[in-house]
């Protein structure tokens, strides 16, 4: 019942008439700027960023929850429109949504997806409501070790067990904790890694190096590779709504969608690639119409997406919680609280609940909004794909840089922009992925000053790590992970040779 | 299982693959050379020092699975990429850094980087792509500076408006 009351207040925070303008503002920002092709929801966060600089941080973080599913929506048009999806999560809506869309149905598949998405939405926005004070009362005994063994859990997971190379992924993920190093050292005061630079003191800002990477190396990494395909837009042809045989082929995989999100994405273990291509595979067995499916399929547009949202609502279990971003999107969400000096985590639910209760109720809000506002406006965002690529990136990048100019305008923040997109272009060019970068900036000093935290309590044994079951178990954990992949394509290698 | 010998359809050395794992390999000794000038400070627990020596560990052994992977001519496939496009973009960049370390403000420095990206993606009307990104860029300026009050640098051109 405590929840209840909670939200209760969080809903009084919310719906005041400013809050509620902030909501439709960032849904609607979000979704402007998601539905551009190659921005994904992770960018749109960070372009987004210093247009919040001003607000307070109540109304900023409201606008944030627009922004967020705002983006995530938009990524799903394009993946629909033009086969372009802008994140990995949004890979398999392209599979059968990019199909309807070319068959002429591009209206319902943005249909299912947006009513998945708030369906999903909301159901997987109860869960958090319900979800995360029970974790705050078990996150509140973590000491530091167990902490800093959760990170470790979360530095596998994102890198190193879902990519196809886990020796690329740990490879991004290291590029990102040396990042990290970059600056004065929180518990002792000595500069690392700033070769006497003063401007390096402060460390590598996430939303420099988030920019940098996705939108800078994005549009080096098409520029480059303009000659080979340009993309093509899918008219949105015939009528816009479901038949009521669509609702009938939706409702189920909404729901199916929403059960495989919202729990994989409350884990530590984070990513959304997991729950929607499972869901996908899920409809495809599932469905009374298989010879649809990789001809444009409903159903593998309405499970996914429905996945795709419960997971992103999922992500914020750990975030709010534990202070743990386990995505990308996630990592910039922390970034905008700490621009605030808030960390998310169980103490932040007792010293600021208004904050984080009227978060939770926006984010409710936010999905409405998403429905309101999308179903009238497809039209709309179909003509800013329409925008001609080289005004488009151009755009994109001067949005890019006016974020850095408008937080840093020094030469030093700048060219770290301008070689974050250079290793954006490289990571891309070599396939590299980007996420685990941005997640060991972010997570990589936090891990460090918990464990000499521990490390200072026990005055100096390690074996403290070990001592909490909690973080035994999780080190454990972290340590089966890292050497599965490994050892699982040593078995397939087996498999191969024997075939 | 690095010791599995590949199958016959062995490919050849792959080069940018062996730079990736120099780069690892440069990047673990710096941070090794720059931890060796923190003064070792702290009494019990781990000072600043070792966390840069165990990241550079972790950045070697992947500087071997990275250049393992090269020998093996194990990276995916890529296409050909054209370098006057992104030389391009980078030039535009460069440009905006310079103006706006030299006072150029906000307006010139975002309108030269504009036109230098729409040149890269093909587009050649240097002249009316000018005209747009100094309108832009003025709006943007505009509803930055003075609606949302964030502090832009200014150069000729803003003080104008």
């Amino acid at each position: 019942m405590e929840t209840f009351a909670a939200l209760a207040h969080g809903m009084a925070v919310a719906v005041q008439p400013m809050n509620l303008l902030y909501a439709l503002i960032g849904v609607f920002l979000g979704t402007a700027v998601g539905v551009l092709p190659g921005i994904g929801p992770a960018l749109t966060v960070a372009l987004l960023l210093p247009v919040t600089y001003k607000l307070d941080p109540g109304g900023s973080l409201i606008m944030f929850a627009g922004i967020y599913y705002g983006g995530m929506y938009g990524g799903s048009t394009t993946a629909i429109l033009i086969n372009t999806p802008g994140e990995s999560a949004s890979m398999a809506t392209a599979l059968e949504g990019n199909k309807m869309a070319k068959a002429g149905r591009g209206g319902p598949a943005l249909a299912t997806s947006a009513i998945g998405s708030f369906v999903a939405g909301t159901i997987a926005t109860i869960g958090l409501a319900f979800l995360a004070p029970w974790l705050v009362d078990f996150a509140v005994r973590f000491g530091p070790e167990d902490y800093f063994a959760l990170m470790c859990v979360a530095f596998v997971t994102v890198s190193a067990t879902f990519g196809d190379s886990p020796i690329r992924g740990l490879t991004s993920l290291f590029i990102g904790l040396t990042l990290g190093l970059i600056g004065i050292d929180k518990l002792t005061g000595q500069a690392r890694l700033s070769f006497g630079i003063p401007e390096l003191l402060d460390g590598v800002e996430v939303t420099t190096l988030a920019v940098g990477l996705f939108a800078v190396g994005e549009a080096l990494y098409v520029a480059s590779r303009r000659h080979h395909a340009e993309e093509k837009i899918e008219p949105v042809r015939g009528s816009l709504w479901m038949t009521r045989e669509d609702w009938k082929r939706s409702w189920k995989p909404w729901l199916r969608g929403t059960l495989f999100g919202f729990p994989i994405g409350a884990l530590p273990a984070g990513g959304a690639e997991i729950p929607t291509f499972l869901s996908y595979s899920t409809e495809k067995r599932l469905t009374k119409h298989p010879e649809e499916f990789g001809k444009g399929a409903i159903e593998g547009v309405a499970g996914p997406e429905a996945a795709n949202n419960a997971s992103a609502a999922g992500t914020l279990v750990p975030l709010l919680t534990l202070g743990l971003p386990t995505s990308a999107t996630a990592a910039m969400m922390l970034a905008g609280f700490q621009q605030y000096g808030l960390n998310p985590g169980p103490l932040l639910f007792a010293e600021r609940p208004d904050l984080v209760w009227g978060l939770i109720a926006s984010l409710f809000i936010a999905n409405v909004m998403l429905l309101v506002l999308n179903l009238p406006l497809v039209g709309l965002w179909v003509k800013l794909l329409a925008i001609p690529q080289p005004w488009l990136y151009a755009g994109i990048l001067v949005f890019a840089t006016m974020g850095t100019i408008a937080a840093k305008p020094s030469v030093v923040e700048l060219s770290m922009l301008a070689g974050f997109g250079v290793l954006g272009f490289l990571m891309r060019r070599f396939d590299f992925p980007i996420a685990p970068v941005v997640v060991g900036l972010i997570l990589g000093p936090i891990a460090e000053s918990q464990l000499r935290r521990a490390l200072a309590i026990s005055l100096g044994d390690p074996i403290v790590l070990l001592q909490s079951p909690m973080s035994a178990t999780l080190l454990g954990i972290a340590l089966v992970a890292l050497l599965a992949p490994f050892v699982l394509k040593g078995m397939n290698r087996f498999k191969a040779t024997e075939d | 299982m690095t010791d599995l010998p590949e199958g016959p359809t062995s490919r050849r050395v792959d080069r940018a693959g062996l730079v990736i794992a120099a780069a690892l390999a440069a990047l673990a000794v710096v941070l090794v050379w720059d931890s060796r000038q923190l003064p070792a400070t702290t009494m019990y627990g781990m000072g600043p020092e070792v966390m840069p020596v165990v990241i550079a560990i972790g950045l070697g052994l992947l500087a071997i699975g990275n250049l393992i992977d090269a020998l093996r001519g194990n990276l995916p496939p890529r296409e050909s990429a054209d370098p006057k496009a992104v030389l391009l973009i980078l030039g535009g960049l460069a440009l905006l850094i310079a103006i706006i370390g030299f006072g150029g403000g906000f307006i010139l420095a975002t309108s030269a980087l504009f036109v230098a990206t729409s040149a890269a993606f093909g587009r050649r009307a240097i002249l009316a792509d000018s005209v747009i990104a100094l309108v832009m860029s003025t709006l943007i300026y505009l509803a930055f500076d003075r609606l949302l009050t964030l502090s832009l640098p200014t150069g000729p051109l803003e003080r104008l408006l």
